[in-house]
């Protein structure tokens, strides 16, 4: 099990994926909103979602899970 | 004006402050959360909280900050840039309270807010616009036949877009048809307006722009311009005046151009049209700020005026302190906006300040929001303070900018001062010959 995390504090702007999709690594999976600039979030490996942890809209502080890969 | 509401935060709210303050006028700061102990809270008469940290719960709050407006009393409120600036639904809101907005009338701001309907009030009034849709698009096919008409590259942009968010750039159909969607998209999120439109790109341009005030009584002058070329992500990192680039000729012609504009929508107060340059310095339209720009300083240091107060003075009636033959621009002027982001990849980098020594030996302005100690959150735009240089020459201030910035001490997060330095540092960027493209294609390899 892997887990795609936070790699600064923002807000989750949009998520690009849903549990149970394949991703590459590379992949954007979720875009964070942070000091006005979007920042895209990427898998960092291969996998399938298993879980989504946050919703749009949430406030994660860097180091949060956003996603478990399988 | 007895007292006035600052609905901003950070190095504009506490430099307002600063105007009100030696214009013996109170005022009342707003902030959230995560604002507490920030430098311009303290520096308000008095201070008022208005609700958590994101902005849609804070400075965005436009019934609550018009509620605390009226249980406080105030005269007037002052928006700063950003946030509630080109709101102009808050504006009509504040006035029928009987509150006076300091800025244009709310007519203005809408009108200028639409960038497809500013882009034809200008063209019905002379001014030059960029070769582009004059319609908002209905669909791709129809994106894509008006592309080909213009020619590729084109900037697909929404309507209601500003601050650099909102615009792409697409180099041929291909990337006009991927991009359609996701700009739509994005722009209702943003802006609540899924309206856009295209225009030609021009390569090798040069961002500059024209400060105009205008009173009540019809007057409206010039203030000289400000080079904003050097860009990353369509936002200005380096601002100065005069232009390195313009010739007198092309430089007046556009003083004209700009008050042409103002005067076609009857201006009041301050506002900034910018005209995108090419390198044969053609000029066109490209928008108008409706408020107080961030880089308003570079103006005041050239003119020596305080535009703050010029503001007040325009919102309670008077007329302007200085007609146009008594305005004057003295030496060269240059801002650097120090963010707290990464210098290399221009990614934010919010944190507690640990260190913050300006070691100032140089003449320098400091606009800064922050000060040691204090922690830069990621709710809110990452830049934390705006140096200002003025010289005789344009040679001395940037002298003085370089030695400024090689004894500046900030430990604790990572800002973009390093690139300042690389900036100086750069030949062309010495000779006063760059454009747009400078940071993404000199600097960033």
């Amino acid at each position: 099990m892997k887990e795609i995390t936070a790699s600064m504090a923002g807000t989750v702007l949009n998520v690009f994926v849903s549990a149970g999709d394949q991703v590459n690594a590379g992949q954007e999976v979720l875009m964070l909103e942070s000091m006005k600039m979007e920042i895209p979030i990427e898998s960092e490996s291969a996998g399938t979602i298993q879980e989504l942890k946050v919703n749009i809209g949430d406030f994660v502080n860097e180091g949060d899970v956003l996603i478990v890969l399988e | 004006m007895r007292k006035i509401l600052i609905a901003n935060r950070g190095e504009i709210a506490l430099r307002i402050i600063k105007t009100c303050h030696e214009m013996g006028i109170e005022t009342i700061a707003i902030y959230s959360d995560a604002d507490k102990e920030m430098p311009f809270v303290k520096a308000a008469t008095k201070a008022v909280y208005v609700g958590e940290p994101p902005v849609n719960k804070s400075y965005l709050q436009a019934d609550k900050i018009l509620e605390i407006a009226k249980s406080e009393k105030v005269d007037a409120i002052h928006p700063g840039y950003g946030f509630l600036s080109e709101n102009a639904k808050f504006a009509e809101q504040a006035i029928k309270e009987g509150i006076i907005f300091i800025g244009p009338k709310s007519k203005t701001i809408e009108l200028m807010g639409d960038k497809i309907v500013s882009r034809k009030t200008m063209e019905k009034a002379g001014v030059p616009v960029v070769p582009g849709s004059s319609l908002g698009l209905k669909t791709v096919e129809e994106a894509c036949k008006l592309a080909d008409e213009i020619g590729y590259p084109i900037m697909l942009k929404a309507s209601g877009g500003g601050g650099g968010i909102g615009m792409v750039m697409c180099e041929n159909e291909q990337a006009l048809i991927r991009s359609y969607d996701s700009t739509k998209s994005r722009a209702m999120a943003y802006f609540g307006s899924e309206d856009v439109f295209i225009e030609k790109y021009i390569a090798e341009s040069r961002h500059v722009e024209i400060q105009v005030f205008g009173d009540q009584t019809g007057n409206i002058v010039h203030l000289f311009e400000r080079d904003c070329s050097i860009q990353r992500r369509h936002q200005k990192v380096v601002e100065e005046s005069p232009s390195p680039f313009l010739s007198d000729e092309v430089r007046n012609k556009m003083f004209e151009t700009a008050v042409k504009a103002a005067r076609a929508v009857d201006y009041v107060n301050a506002g900034t049209i910018e005209f995108i340059v090419d390198e044969k310095e053609n000029f066109y339209f490209l928008e108008m700020n409706t408020r107080l720009q961030v880089e308003h300083p570079v103006t005041e240091m050239i003119t020596g005026l305080d535009l703050v107060k010029w503001q007040i003075l325009v919102a309670r009636g008077e007329t302007l302190p200085l007609m146009q033959n008594e305005i004057n621009s003295s030496g060269n002027a240059i801002e650097f906006r120090l963010y707290a982001e990464d210098p290399v990849r221009f990614l934010p980098s919010p944190g507690k300040i640990t260190t913050l020594n300006w070691n100032q030996t140089e003449s320098v302005r400091i606009d800064s929001g922050y000060e040691e100690g204090g922690t830069v959150t990621p709710f809110y735009d990452p830049m934390i303070a705006k140096c200002i240089f003025h010289g005789e020459t344009r040679h001395a201030a940037l002298a003085s900018a370089e030695n400024f910035f090689k004894n500046l001490q900030i430990e604790g997060i990572k800002t973009n001062a390093p690139l300042f330095l690389n900036i100086l540092a750069n030949k062309d960027f010495q000779n006063g010959s760059y454009t747009t493209a400078f940071l993404t294609k000199k600097l960033v390899k």
